[in-house]
């Protein structure tokens, strides 16, 4: 069976169906800074940040270096009468991997590492896609699944996971944070920034349509 | 618009990826996105039997996962085994009890309160339920938001593990009960996934929507 057919879009663009309800409306006009949401159900339907592009372009160059730094020192390590160890989050899924725990190992590897990475990374080539006019194919693509990459991508919840473990691990010996700790936090708010900076309809507006029609 | 409407009453169809509005061709149901090639459906296929494939397996995960150990302590005296519910009541004491609250409501009140949560949002768009549409949403999008957080119990065991190697004083391994856990977290995630929140909607007939 051949790939179904190319919808044919309505001809007013302000309309639009909010996503968790249906309601079909027109989005009204929204200044910079601001955003519109769904009468029926309050479903953030647009947000126009100012200056979206450059703001996504400085955040996620900040973060890339961020999670470059951050995963390739020691997160948290103890000492005790005399014996030290430490671990980089890498070093926990890797232990975990090696201790007959793969499945386990491979999701906080995808949770804590790649994912982040990902939505860094997708973002990035985003906001550099999107100066040319018009924007490329992969440009949607990346902007796509963006969203499921922020879904999976769980730094925030691995740093309460680690600040609980130094707890427990304090009862037993002297715990070290080490400095990706510090960076992992950082990246937190740098990463909440750089999502809340995204402008989705700028960019859909500027990417080349898949059915080739005109914009 | 005069009367406030779905779209899918209209015959149209708005694109989950891009938003773009847009009608199937003729003669044509459904259809993909011109804009940006995402496959268009009124409502998600198979949403509600997915969603329920997706719970039951992860209530069917949650048994083992709170049942087998997630932690085993090896030291001279012998290995230790913990279970989730163990490791709140181990760090429970006056300065780490707000840790034990953390780790109680994120590993063994989230997750309940998910399946839960699912199912019951599953009966109710069953039932075609003609109310309280507004706090079901609410309750879709905080099942939402919060599910991530019970990942916080398989990262606290993944590092206590990796560090506390301290042989032969006293090692820490991951128990048979952590991948369980983790199934239980990600087959909930999956749920959320795959509901369709419009679904709650349906049944609201339309002269009826609220604004504000």
């Amino acid at each position: 069976m051949s790939a179904p057919e190319y919808n044919v879009p309505v001809a007013d663009t302000a309309l639009t169906a909010c996503p968790d309800c249906d309601l079909l409306q027109r989005l009204p006009d929204v200044p910079p800074g601001g955003a519109a949401h769904c009468p029926r159900c309050d479903r953030e339907l647009l947000r126009r940040p100012a200056n979206s592009r450059e703001r996504v372009l400085a955040l996620t160059v900040a973060a890339a270096i961020l999670w470059i730094v951050a995963n390739s020192v020691p997160m948290l390590g103890l000492t005790v009468i005399g014996y030290q160890a430490s671990t980089t989050v890498m070093g926990g899924a890797i232990h975990l991997w090696t201790h007959d725990q793969q499945v386990v190992a491979v999701l906080i590897l995808f949770t804590a590492v790649v994912a982040p990475a990902l939505q860094i990374g997708f973002l990035l080539a985003v906001s550099l896609g999107t100066g040319r006019v018009p924007a490329p194919r992969w440009v949607g693509v990346m902007i796509r699944h963006q969203p499921t990459l922020v879904e999976w991508s769980m730094i925030e919840v691995m740093m309460i996971g680690v600040l609980v473990a130094l707890i427990k691990i304090a009862e037993l010996a002297n715990v070290v944070p080490g400095l990706a700790l510090y960076l992992l936090a950082g990246l937190i708010f740098v990463l909440a920034g750089m999502q809340s900076s995204i402008d989705r309809r700028a960019i859909w507006e500027s990417v080349s349509w898949a059915s080739g029609a005109p914009r | 618009m005069s009367a406030p409407a779905n779209a899918m009453a209209l015959g149209l169809q708005g694109c989950e990826a891009c938003g773009l509005v847009s009608r199937p061709a003729p003669g044509a149901v459904e259809g993909r996105c011109p804009r940006c090639d995402e496959e268009l459906s009124f409502r998600k296929h198979g949403s509600i039997q997915r969603t329920w494939a997706f719970v039951m397996a992860a209530a069917i995960c949650y048994v083992p996962a709170n049942f087998l150990p997630v932690l085993a302590t090896a030291s001279p005296s012998g290995t230790d085994y913990d279970t989730i519910l163990q490791g709140v009541v181990l760090l429970w004491s006056p300065t780490g009890w707000p840790l034990s609250i953390i780790v109680l409501i994120a590993s063994i009140i989230i997750p309940s309160a998910k399946i839960i949560a699912l199912g019951y949002l599953l009966v109710s768009v069953q039932r075609g339920s003609n109310l309280h549409h507004h706090q079901r949403v609410r309750l879709y999008r905080m099942v939402e938001l919060i599910g991530r957080w019970s990942m916080v119990d398989v990262f606290v065991d993944t590092f206590t593990a990796a560090l506390v190697q301290l042989q032969p004083l006293m090692s820490v391994e991951p128990g048979p009960g952590l991948v369980f856990f983790a199934a239980v977290v990600v087959l909930t995630m999956l749920a959320v996934r795959s509901f369709d929140p419009r679904f709650i909607w349906d049944s609201q007939v339309p002269t009826r929507a609220t604004h504000g």
